[in-house]
């Protein structure tokens, strides 16, 4: 059937392109086994050289992490009454006492709100304009595709001024919803670009077919184009969640209180009471948990997904 | 069931126009072929009836009713892909429920028809699988089962077979031939070959350029046809034409190639000298000696019981389909007769045959 031949690797070149991938694996999986690691370190252990690469795992870091903590006078310490809970436990052996919770749970729900809004918006935006490129006549489509192209031609940090003082006289400073337009307007060219390039794959037929069955242009849409564009779909949420999640030069500049997203907010614990290197790992590895299990949940569209349309059928 | 009328009907796509000012009615229950080279404008045409593409302007008349700016879900038509177009996402009783889901049948009636369909279509041990590792046969079933389950008014089949292996071709023309003939469903079936057409259709449409070129039996198309288009596209070999400059009146019953009278039927119609064209199929032309019309062997193909045999003549060359008992040796002088009652004749300016008294009654496109 096929006009190219393939061959099967020898065992030789299969040992050697095992090696490579497993040698590439290490490397890339070392800075996430270091920053989980250090996350389960004490204090101590987190900076003592060389690494300990044997340690005893402590909860200190998430401890430090979801809590401020204070200081008392020696003696005050002394007539504390004992520890009721085990993370009141874990912060009394580091001479302090709980003072309250922090704000890394709120900014960390902050990233979820944004992140998937955004996301959400720019998948749900990206799709119907998509298609609408793919099946209709849309007037001065090239011209209209390029335009949406170009709007990922400079670093959107390149307009961080302007996007600053628009925001602060549209009330949209620190606030959910703007960030979540902010990153839904840098996402849906590619959502766009992408998703059409899906759409595109899928033949007309199947529509067409729905249409003649008794569906409405919407319902065929719905029922057919859409389960067959869900291995695009999830990629393409990949990508935009990815960006979202990880952004943080705007976070910076637009947030501060009530919408300050995991990124910015990170920084921060390295300052609260010396270098507190647990606590920030911690914070990081909780932070990258929600981008690893939705890639991991959509891993077999992601992997289509990349392929998709390599290969003329 | 349905009668469709085609009246006047035309489209076109921005500058290009597809489908030029086309009429013609389909019979209820009739097996009517669209037939025509690629680009021709025959799946335009067929994709205006089904409500998939609105035509520019005409009407498409669906038991009287004008459909022809109606969307497809609302004219009860069922349509049979090229691809078959089979949900991949389904499986394939879901596949063939998809029309009866989409109006609200309830529960158990779609069970029981899709699974009479089934029966029918001889697919029922395949209800429950994929449709991804169907063999093509079994995907042409699905997809006409998808067709009929419906119990549509109309079916429109976008060159169904076209997508099958020859061998397999073969099989389901027939079958399907026997399907429309059980359900006597009035069925619009596009094909651009021409063996296929002869072979299915009660009634043929000849599309060349989008302006239909002719439109009757394929008896008629194959033994009068109306243009050298249509001359030239039905019949392989395909008919040969014979060019020469002559003139003729109405009432005569022959022509003059070079001063060699050939019989003609009667011809209804008068031309002053102009070039003319003499339409003879291979199957008409016999091999005399006593003809006074000459021409030399240039080559003979054996086909069993017949040969066809390539002549070189005054005025072009013509194969001959003989009996393969007769010997035509290549370079001999041989003289050519022709069955009068099936010869054609046609305005080399024009591309249009003259009215005889044997193409009388057929309709010309």
């Amino acid at each position: 059937m096929s006009a190219y031949s393939v061959t099967e690797p020898t065992g030789r070149s299969k040992l050697v392109a095992g090696l490579l991938v497993t040698l590439y694996a290490v490397i890339t999986l070392m800075p996430l086994l270091w920053i989980i690691s250090t996350g389960f370190k004490s204090g101590p252990d987190s900076i003592s050289y060389p690494p300990k690469i044997v340690f005893e795992p402590s909860l200190e870091g998430y401890v430090n992490l979801f809590t401020t903590r204070t200081r008392v006078a020696a003696e005050e310490f002394q007539n504390l009454p004992p520890p009721d809970t085990w993370y009141d436990e874990i912060v009394r052996d580091q001479g302090m006492v709980i003072a309250g919770p922090s704000r890394f749970g709120e900014r960390f729900l902050n990233s979820v709100i944004i992140g998937f809004g955004s996301t959400f918006l720019s998948i749900f935006l990206g799709t119907l304009a998509a298609y609408a490129f793919s099946r209709f006549k849309v007037p001065l489509k090239d011209d209209l595709l390029f335009f949406i192209l170009s709007t990922r031609m400079m670093p959107p940090i390149a307009v961080a001024i302007p996007i600053f003082l628009m925001y602060r006289e549209l009330g949209l400073s620190d606030t959910h919803l703007g960030m979540i337009l902010l990153y839904t307007a840098v996402n849906i060219s590619l959502a766009v670009w992408l998703l059409k390039g899906f759409i595109d794959e899928i033949p007309r037929e199947y529509e067409e077919a729905a249409l003649i069955d008794g569906y409405t242009r919407f319902q065929a849409f719905r029922k057919v184009v859409l389960p067959q564009a869900a291995t695009g779909i999830a990629s393409t949420a990949i990508f935009c969640l990815i960006f979202a999640w990880n952004e943080y030069a705007f976070a910076v500049l637009l947030t501060s209180g009530t919408a300050q997203t995991a990124p910015p907010f990170i920084p921060t614990i390295i300052g609260v009471g010396g270098q507190d290197w647990p606590a920030v790992a911690a914070g990081a590895t909780i932070f990258l948990l929600p981008v690893m299990i939705f890639t991991i949940l959509l891993r077999k569209h992601l992997l289509r997904g990349i392929t998709f349309g390599a290969v003329r059928k | 069931m349905a009668e469709i009328v085609i009246r006047n009907l035309r489209k076109e796509f921005g500058a290009f126009t597809a489908v030029q000012q086309s009429s013609f009615t389909i019979a209820d229950g009739e097996f009517f072929m669209l037939l025509g080279p690629s680009g021709c404008g025959k799946t335009t045409t067929l994709r205006m009836i089904a409500g998939l593409e609105l035509p520019t302007s005409g009407q498409i008349l669906i038991d009287g009713e004008d459909v022809s700016q109606k969307p497809a879900s609302q004219r009860d038509i069922a349509m049979v892909f090229q691809m078959f177009a089979l949900y991949p996402h389904l499986n394939v009783r879901k596949n063939i429920a998809y029309p009866l889901v989409s109006q609200g049948v309830a529960k158990d009636e779609v069970k029981r028809r899709v699974e009479e369909v089934a029966r029918i279509l001889r697919i029922e041990h395949l209800l429950d699988k994929g449709v991804g590792g169907l063999s093509g046969g079994d995907r042409q079933r699905v997809a006409l089962g998808r067709a009929i389950v419906r119990r549509p008014k109309a079916f429109m089949m976008d060159e169904p077979l076209g997508a099958l292996d020859a061998e397999f071709r073969e099989l389901m023309a027939e079958e399907l031939r026997a399907l429309h003939d059980r359900m006597g469903a009035t069925t619009v079936y596009v094909t651009h070959d021409q063996l296929e057409a002869m072979q299915m259709g009660d009634k043929i449409v000849v599309m060349n350029h989008g302006v239909v070129e002719q439109f009757g039996t394929p008896q008629d198309i194959y033994d009068h046809p109306a243009t050298l288009f249509v001359a030239d596209f039905i019949g392989s070999p395909a008919m040969n034409f014979l060019r020469f400059e002559g003139s003729f009146r109405a009432g005569d019953t022959s022509v003059s190639l070079d001063g060699i009278p050939i019989a003609t039927p009667e011809l209804q119609a008068e031309a002053a000298p102009r070039p003319l064209v003499l339409g003879v199929r291979p199957e008409h032309v016999t091999l005399t000696d006593d003809s006074p019309y000459r021409a030399r062997v240039e080559a003979s193909e054996y086909l069993g019981t017949t040969q066809i045999v390539t002549l070189s003549t005054p005025h072009g060359m013509v194969k001959a389909r003989i009996p393969s008992g007769h010997v035509a040796r290549t370079g001999e002088t041989v003289g050519l007769s022709f069955t009068a009652r099936s010869l054609s004749l046609f305005d080399a300016a024009t591309g249009r045959a003259f009215r005889t008294a044997a193409n009388a009654g057929v309709h010309h496109g």
